[in-house]
């Protein structure tokens, strides 16, 4: 516990305090000490840490408040995973409006980090999908906020980082299906231009996500697979499959198992298993959403000195070449990305005023931490999304600059005015310096 | 017809009670709960109604309140219709050096943890024997096993409860009323907050599955997880002069 999800070597809280209940006040931070809440630690860098100060878990805020199942209204706490939620919610027909690539986050991180899936161009950010959500301040006051009652701390709270206060619960308007599986076609394409065409023509699917083979050589860069499903429509079973992964990564090993040489097999192999999936297929919504979630602990793999991920967005304008610039540059460096994404996201404004979706492509890439040499290739990239004018995700990060930040989320200043002025973050602070 | 299974509670605020009881409640069953705590008490009703669970009805007092206790049984049972499985899960965790100091708190622990217990455990039993059939379970703890200077306020109220319990299995014996003795080890819970947690410590979620199947089976005495049958076996092997020197 009290550790992140990229294993970097991060300061530690010095003190982590349980909430049991969801009525009790928070206790009192005295001088210079500060809170964050502390989910399950499935942020990538430092925007789930307070370090040298108090994190408050919220583990045992994890119970359901009332749930409607004739309309599809959950309210609930704000430390349920979304695993345990769905356990709950499938087998009577419905299903969580946005799921991100892990169902082991908590509701409420799903809210500090107004998370976005698959279906961002046709259903936006987890936050839109918020109904109201009760926030608990340092100064003991409880706010019940929604898009129309304190609307500010609201939107302030919708990807606010945990900068707000307690989030103690929230209410979630659901979807219903009928059918615990998924149709889903995977399709390859050869190079952006392909994708976009792709994209384009699958403005009908809810969902659709891209891998891309960052092994390919010279003339191949930019293939990849495009991947999209949709709920079934026909009446089948409503199973949510099993909370526990059945294999998983025992411990780290002191190098890490992620490199040149094992990317290139397994990006190779994906690309060619993947383009052999012809046609419409059945999968039930747990690999279609969260293959990783299969191996417990797979952030081991990437050895003691643990990983980035790199997670931008880029807007139409200037886009596609900034993408393809990103994915000359990891070529050339030789750095090996074991898994890399690209999404199109829709125009759906997000709710929160430090929301990371907004309307562009997003690019996500997973490196192994080799210190100053993944610094490089990582500065080198911050100048290609700052010269298109994009962002990058503070759910991942774990060294964007200040005046990266400051460019990629102007509402920041309307957010400070809405902070608790005793919660605190080692990312907040990092990127106020 | 109403087949779901019908359960009594004693002490459902506790962690691992809940853990328990939200199994139950995906079965659909319907419970009688009782808690010292009455906002507690409902934000757990709620929950469970949440996942599919029914509330016949709830009550909320102090336990130490004795009088209460066996009506209070009689109306779970007329809430419910009958009791398929009657769990007592409350108690407290005192500090020791705390008994030592000061009268208040030995009877306080003795009150929490086996006066209570030991009038409902009994109402509970003998509810169960009017019907005929049912399973009672109680979630006694390692702690009774073996006294330690550590906790042994603590450790001599239940073991008072694992007599009370080895009593009653002779006395149902070859009856349709079953007796189950659960023994957690040491647990993650807010019952042991700021003690620290090693390897042998476990969740209440992680606990959970296994009491569910010892009740299932209306198994005498369980301990969970499992290992801590093995722990206790060599704890209480050990001699006297040897266990004086370790720091448990």
């Amino acid at each position: 516990m009290n550790t992140s999800w990229g294993c970097l070597p991060i300061v530690g809280a010095d003190r982590i305090i349980e909430r049991d209940w969801r009525f009790e006040v928070l206790p009192e931070f005295s001088g210079s000490d500060t809170a964050l809440a502390y989910g399950r630690g499935r942020s990538y860098g430092d925007s789930c840490i307070n370090s040298q100060a108090t994190q408050i878990s919220t583990r045992q805020l994890n119970r359901f408040i009332r749930f409607d199942v004739q309309s599809g209204i959950l309210n609930c706490e704000a430390g349920l995973t979304l695993d345990e939620i769905l356990q709950i919610i499938v087998p009577r027909g419905w299903f969580l409006p946005v799921v991100p690539g892990t169902r082991f986050i908590t509701l409420g991180g799903a809210i500090a980090n107004d998370v976005h899936g698959k279906n961002h161009h046709r259903a936006g950010s987890f936050g839109c999908h918020v109904r109201s959500l009760t926030l608990l301040r340092s100064d003991g006051a409880r706010h019940e906020c929604s898009p129309t009652e304190n609307s500010q701390l609201f939107a302030a709270t919708i990807g606010g980082l945990g900068l707000t206060g307690l989030v103690t619960s929230a209410e979630v308007t659901l979807i219903p299906i009928v059918s615990s599986e998924l149709i889903v076609e995977d399709l390859t394409f050869s190079c952006l231009e392909e994708f976009s065409a792709l994209s384009q023509d699958s403005v009908d699917w809810e969902y659709t996500v891209s891998w891309i083979d960052t092994a390919a050589r010279n003339g191949q860069v930019g293939r990849g697979i495009f991947s999209r499903g949709r709920h079934a429509e026909s009446r089948g079973e409503l199973v949510p499959g099993s909370s526990h992964p059945k294999v998983g990564v025992p411990f780290s090993p002191p190098v890490s198992l992620v490199n040149k040489w094992t990317v290139d097999i397994f990006n190779r192999t994906y690309f060619w298993a993947g383009s052999r999936k012809k046609g419409l297929r059945h999968v039930h919504y747990q690999p279609f959403f969260f293959p990783l979630d299969a191996i417990a602990n797979w952030n081991r793999v990437y050895g003691q000195r643990g990983f980035y991920q790199y997670q931008c967005v880029v807007p139409h304008q200037g886009g596609e070449h900034a993408i393809q610039t990103l994915l000359r540059e990891i070529h050339r460096s030789g750095a090996a990305s074991f898994l890399t994404v690209l999404k199109e996201f829709g125009d759906h404004q997000s709710p929160g005023l430090l929301s990371f979706p907004r309307p562009g492509l997003t690019l996500a890439i997973d490196f192994p931490n080799r210190g100053e040499k993944t610094q490089r290739l990582f500065a080198s990239f911050d100048e290609t999304v700052l010269s298109v004018g994009g962002a990058l995700y503070p759910a991942k990060d774990a060294r964007m600059s200040a005046r990266l930040f400051a460019a990629g989320f102007p509402g920041v200043q309307a957010f400070s005015s809405q902070m608790d002025p005793k919660f605190s973050s080692t990312f907040w602070r990092r990127v106020q310096e | 017809m109403n087949n779901e299974l019908r359960v009594l509670v004693f002490g459902a605020n506790s962690a691992i009670c809940h853990e328990l009881l939200k199994l139950y409640a995906l079965e659909r069953a319907s419970f009688f709960l009782v808690a010292r705590n009455a906002e507690k008490l409902a934000a757990i009703a709620d929950d469970l109604v949440a996942r599919g669970g029914t509330i016949g009805g709830t009550a909320s007092y102090d336990f130490n309140d004795w009088q209460q206790n066996e009506a209070c049984v009689s109306k779970g049972r007329e809430c419910l219709g009958e009791i398929d499985i009657a769990i007592v899960a409350h108690g407290s965790l005192p500090d020791q050096t705390e008994c030592e100091a000061s009268s208040a708190a030995v009877k306080a622990c003795m009150d929490d943890n086996f006066t209570s217990a030991a009038i409902i455990v009994q109402a509970c039993a003998f509810q169960l024997a009017l019907q005929g059939r049912g399973t009672l379970a109680v979630i006694s703890s390692v702690a009774g096993d073996r006294g330690r200077k550590s906790n042994y306020a603590y450790g001599a109220a239940k073991a008072g409860i694992d007599a009370l319990l080895q009593g009653l299995q002779g006395r149902f014996s070859g009856t349709g009323v079953k007796v189950v003795n659960i023994k957690p080890g040491m647990v993650i819970s807010p019952m042991t907050v700021g003690m620290d947690h090693g390897a042998v410590w476990s969740t209440p979620a992680a606990i959970a599955p296994n009491i569910y199947r010892a009740i299932a089976k209306g198994r005498k005495v369980c301990y969970v997880p499992g290992y801590w049958r093995l722990i206790m076996l060599i704890v209480r092997g050990l001699p006297t002069s040897v266990l004086a020197k370790l720091p448990i």
